[in-house]
């Protein structure tokens, strides 16, 4: 017998049936196809500026910084941060086509590289899919257009999130993820994110920084 | 907190209980160390105008046996309450560690027997800590009592988490004049008592009771209450080993204006 | 891991006069309870999300076998790899097959409570194979040789000097020669030395917080971002996972993450969630080029249906024992296995046998405070006390205890007798200890008096004489 009919077997045995057909298959079946939405918390009920607000209350709370612009400054909020937090002018972008928007050239001084992290970048630029109003959450998928490395390499890393990318309740996001991809696929990875990096394995106190940045910057941007 | 005493048990004229048989359960430890909470859960309840009544087959609840495995034993001793109880209409029990044996855990010793299961089922749903009993069936809100002191009270585990006694304790409390109620650090923390647990594990035992005399302590308070001897005599225990004047006694006690009798541990006058 | 539970009874009497230790419990007492606490009152609906993540647990289980099979089919469909292990030994085999054919030398670990459960670390090292704990307080016990004391707080027991002379230690050969006395330094440190373990290690081996069978994703949850990097930056990425981590949609994944961070830590929401399906797909930049899943069965099939199948439902977040009063007492370490605290006095037993383990659910006050936060609903207690049955029966129960009840329930059930008996005692109790109003030693009850003085009965007789006396109804 495979090890996996063992393992099924044995299941099926405590379980006292075979395995499932028929109404009790396509019950559990139906609960897939349906993912029903369990309880949603109240808090992230409200209008879009509502939701906007809350992402930046939530994220403040867990440690990351937020600011709002228009698009046109993005490239400037961008060098303004790095330069308000002693970084260099240099970064390591997400080859996001979303990315190009913003006239970069507008901040010559801001030199950019697309691609990949290497070990002397200290900033990553990058977009993301979703921001969860509901707990400050941002929500990367990988794919070409984002290296997952982008988003837990780099000391700092600054987001811009599209205003109309915040979402209510997790659930949103899951919504969005099918409706691009698909029902039941997901890209190799979601990260979603909380905060920059934090560990509190050393007598209980919180130190941001663990492995992956030590600094989340959300840049929301007006639509 | 410091409402005048009223001579009634009760707002309304007519006592909340009148009617009512109330079968009380002792408990073992009251019976053998300290009748005065039987005495005063009886004058509680006859106050709010009760009848109450002793059965004489009642020795233990049970939890000895139960919690160290022995169903058997436990079951034997759960079918001679449920058999003395069956008359009543309300079994009142001066402890949440007694009264969350019969009240939670009884019909779940009798899982496969139905006719036993449906009896204790049956005096499940009637039986009630004494507080609660109180408080949330009789609608007992004040009691004609005084204690000149500050107190601090501790949320015995089984009463607390099993019968969700938390406030009913201290809105009778807060109707006793002279008594301030300073609240502990972690009130619902365990003492370390637990039955036979103490005294097969006395090391730990100890250890969760040197946090809860800590706590104690801090509050200032001259008096410690709670709702279940075997945690106040463990408390009391250890008060008095370490030399800590604080009086230890049980809550009914206090609200039954027998406040001025010795405390847990304490040498009664001659 | 070599289990020290029989022993639990000395293992208490060291970590007891542990100062160190006993420093970092004092921390821990208050510290995970209070944050739970505001956490919990942050969000009105948090009840109720609990009877959900029960309910969702439930049912997971109860078509655990269909939920396998399905998460299973997503996973091949991608181009992933799903191993079935039975037991222990049949992951260690797997999991080592596979670092053999990766050619690995080192495989970076994010630290997984399974992965401690078959000792895959020993196996690994047997093999010539090095594995990097990455999660800073799991390799810092790595360092140390010592066994997580906590599942989300592995080196809690530790203070910060005994981790800075640990760091000391191991990393002057990597040229680190300064003994470090911040925290923030000690992190700093931490990160430099496995960021290049990272980017050596041939394998990625992380553990699972849920699997859900809609989407074959299996999910990680750390604050440090450590599994990200596990399971990015090496060739493979092998996910170990038990059984019973399977739930159904992303949804109900969704509900189980609102209860997970809030009760084990007191966040809202942990640094990173991570959903990973199957392998790089083409075109990524980044991410593994295999992925497999090892699921773990080790003898949870056989708790299914029975009384014990509630402590499937843990989602290993560690609130049970952030609230038990005798976990602050002792630590984790005393425990002897794997997993420590309420949870752990419920699993021990199961997984390496009653008679290693049956101290750990005797010792137990039955005070329902881990239950009364497990954010399933596990009845922590009522499983412990199934175990305290199954010894009974068994007669592992020690005689001197069979001996105690035996003679108890006799006299219980004897009203009569049982007056008389206490009677006497209660006379004897009152008049000898009518000067002090207590006794400081008692014969047969040492385990008392050794800490607390024991209280001498008031005068006058027990309750029942004293009714009967006054012609109390009885009736």
């Amino acid at each position: 017998m495979s090890a996996r009919d063992q393992v099924l077997g044995a299941i099926r045995r405590s379980l006292k049936r075979g395995a499932l057909s028929g109404e009790a298959r396509a019950a559990v079946e139906a609960h897939l196809r349906e993912h029903p939405v369990n309880i949603v918390p109240a808090r992230t009920a409200g209008t879009h500026e509502d939701r906007v607000r809350l992402l930046e209350q939530w994220a403040a709370f867990n440690h990351a910084t937020t600011a709002r612009v228009v698009a046109a400054d993005v490239p400037g909020a961008v060098s303004d941060y790095l330069a308000s937090n002693n970084l260099p002018a240099r970064v390591v972008m997400a080859p996001d086509p979303a990315l190009d928007h913003y006239d970069w050239n507008s901040r010559p001084m801001l030199e950019r590289r697309r691609g990949l992290p290497e070990d002397a970048d200290r900033v990553t630029v990058t977009g993301a899919l979703a921001g969860v109003a509901e707990t400050g959450t941002l929500v990367f998928a990988s794919g070409p257009e984002h290296p997952t490395s982008l988003n837990l390499l780099p000391e700092t890393h600054v987001v811009v999130l599209r205003e109309a990318d915040v979402v209510g309740p997790l659930e949103e996001v899951f919504t969005r993820l099918r409706a691009r991809y698909g029902e039941g696929v997901m890209p190799r990875t979601v990260n979603t994110v909380t905060g920059p990096s934090r560990t509190g394995d050393v007598e209980q106190q919180l130190e941001l920084g663990a492995h992956g940045p030590r600094r989340l910057h959300i840049l929301i941007v007006r639509d | 907190m410091t409402r005048p005493p009223t001579s009634a048990a009760a707002p309304s004229d007519r006592p909340p209980g009148r009617g009512l048989t109330v079968g009380l359960f002792v408990t073992c430890l009251v019976d053998m160390f300290r009748p005065s909470v039987g005495f005063a859960a009886v004058k509680l309840l006859e106050d709010a105008g009760c009848r109450v009544a002793v059965p004489d087959v009642q020795t233990c609840c049970g939890q000895p046996a139960y919690n160290s495995g022995d169903r058997r034993d436990a079951r034997a001793v759960a079918a001679q309450v449920i058999a003395a109880f069956d008359d009543f209409d309300h079994v009142v029990v001066p402890s949440g560690s007694c009264g969350g044996m019969i009240a939670h855990h009884y019909p779940a010793l009798f899982d496969d027997d139905p006719a036993m299961r449906r009896r204790a089922e049956t005096l499940a749903g009637k039986t009630h800590e004494l507080m609660a009993f109180l408080v949330d069936v009789l609608g007992v809100q004040r009691v004609a009592a005084r204690y000149d002191a500050n107190v601090t009270y501790h949320d015995s585990c089984s009463g607390l988490r099993e019968l969700g006694v938390k406030a009913q304790p201290r809105t009778l409390l807060a109707s006793v004049a002279g008594l301030k109620l300073v609240e502990m650090a972690n009130p619902e923390v365990c003492c370390g008592f637990g039955g036979t647990f103490c005294v097969k594990y006395p090391d730990i035992s100890n250890a969760m009771l040197n946090d809860k005399i800590a706590d104690i302590g801090a509050t200032g308070a001259g008096t410690l209450l709670a709702g279940d001897l075997g945690c106040l005599m463990n408390m009391a225990g250890k008060l008095q080993r370490d030399g800590k004047p604080v009086q230890v006694r049980h809550t009914a006690e206090v609200l039954a204006g027998m406040g001025d009798i010795a405390g847990i541990g304490e040498p009664e006058a001659a | 891991m070599q289990s020290t539970a029989h022993a639990f009874k000395d293992n208490v009497e060291h970590a007891l006069v542990d100062d160190n230790l006993q420093q970092s419990l004092a921390l821990l007492k208050v510290g995970f309870s209070e944050r739970r606490r505001q956490a919990v009152e942050r969000l009105p609906e948090f009840e109720a999300l609990r009877d959900r993540a029960r309910d969702i647990k439930n049912h997971a289980l109860a078509h655990l076998d269909f939920y396998l099979e399905t998460f299973e089919a997503k996973v091949l469909a991608l181009g992933g790899h799903v191993h079935w292990a039975p037991t222990a030994e049949d992951a260690r085999h797997i999991i080592l097959d596979i670092c053999r054919e990766a050619g690995a030398r080192t495989v970076a670990k994010s630290k997984s409570m399974i992965a401690e459960e078959i000792a895959l670390n020993n196996h690994l090292e047997a093999a010539g194979i090095e594995p990097v704990e990455t999660d800073l307080g799991e390799y810092i016990i790595q360092l140390r040789r010592e066994p997580p004391s906590h599942i989300i707080a592995p080196a809690v027991h530790l203070t910060k000097d005994q981790v800075a002379d640990t760091f000391l230690e191991h990393h002057r050969k990597l040229g680190f020669d300064k003994r470090l006395s911040e925290r923030g330094d000690l992190v700093a440190e931490a990160r430099q030395v496995l960021r290049r373990r990272f980017q050596e290690a041939d394998v990625g081996i992380t553990g699972a917080n849920f699997l859900v069978a809609e989407t074959g994703s299996s999910m990680l949850v750390t604050n440090e971002g450590n599994a990200d990097l596990s399971n990015t930056l090496p060739r493979v990425h092998i996910v170990l996972a038990s059984i019973e981590k399977v739930i159904p949609t992303l949804e109900d994944a969704a509900t189980l993450l609102r209860v997970l961070a809030r009760s084990a830590t007191g966040q809202e929401w942990s640094s990173y969630t991570t959903f990973n399906t199957g392998p790089r797909r083409p075109g990524d930049p980044d991410g593994p080029a295999q992925y497999h899943v090892v699921l773990l069965d080790n003898g949870r099939s056989g708790v299914l249906g029975t009384q014990m199948q509630d402590m499937l439902r843990c989602i290993r977040c560690g609130a049970c024992m952030n609230h038990c009063p005798v976990y602050g007492a002792v630590g984790g370490h005393a425990y002897g296995w794997v997993y420590p605290g309420p949870i752990g006095a419920v699993l021990t037993p199961q997984l390496i046998g009653v008679e290693e383990a049956g101290n750990l659910p005797n010792a137990s006050t039955f005070c329902g405070r881990c239950e009364s936060v497990c954010p399933v609903r596990i009845p922590l207690p009522k499983l412990m006390r199934h175990w305290r049955e199954r010894e009974f029966e068994r007669h592992l129960t020690p005689a001197s205890i069979r001996q105690g009840l035996a003679m108890w329930a006799f006299l219980a059930c004897r009203p009569a007798l049982y007056r008389r008996v206490t009677g006497i005692a209660n006379r004897v109790l009152a008049l000898f200890g009518r000067v002090a109003g207590r006794y400081g030693w008692l014969p047969l009850a040492g385990g008392w008096t050794r800490y607390r003085d024991f209280p001498a009965p008031q005068r006058g007789g027990t309750f029942h004489a004293q009714w009967r006396a006054r012609g109390g109804a009885r009736r």
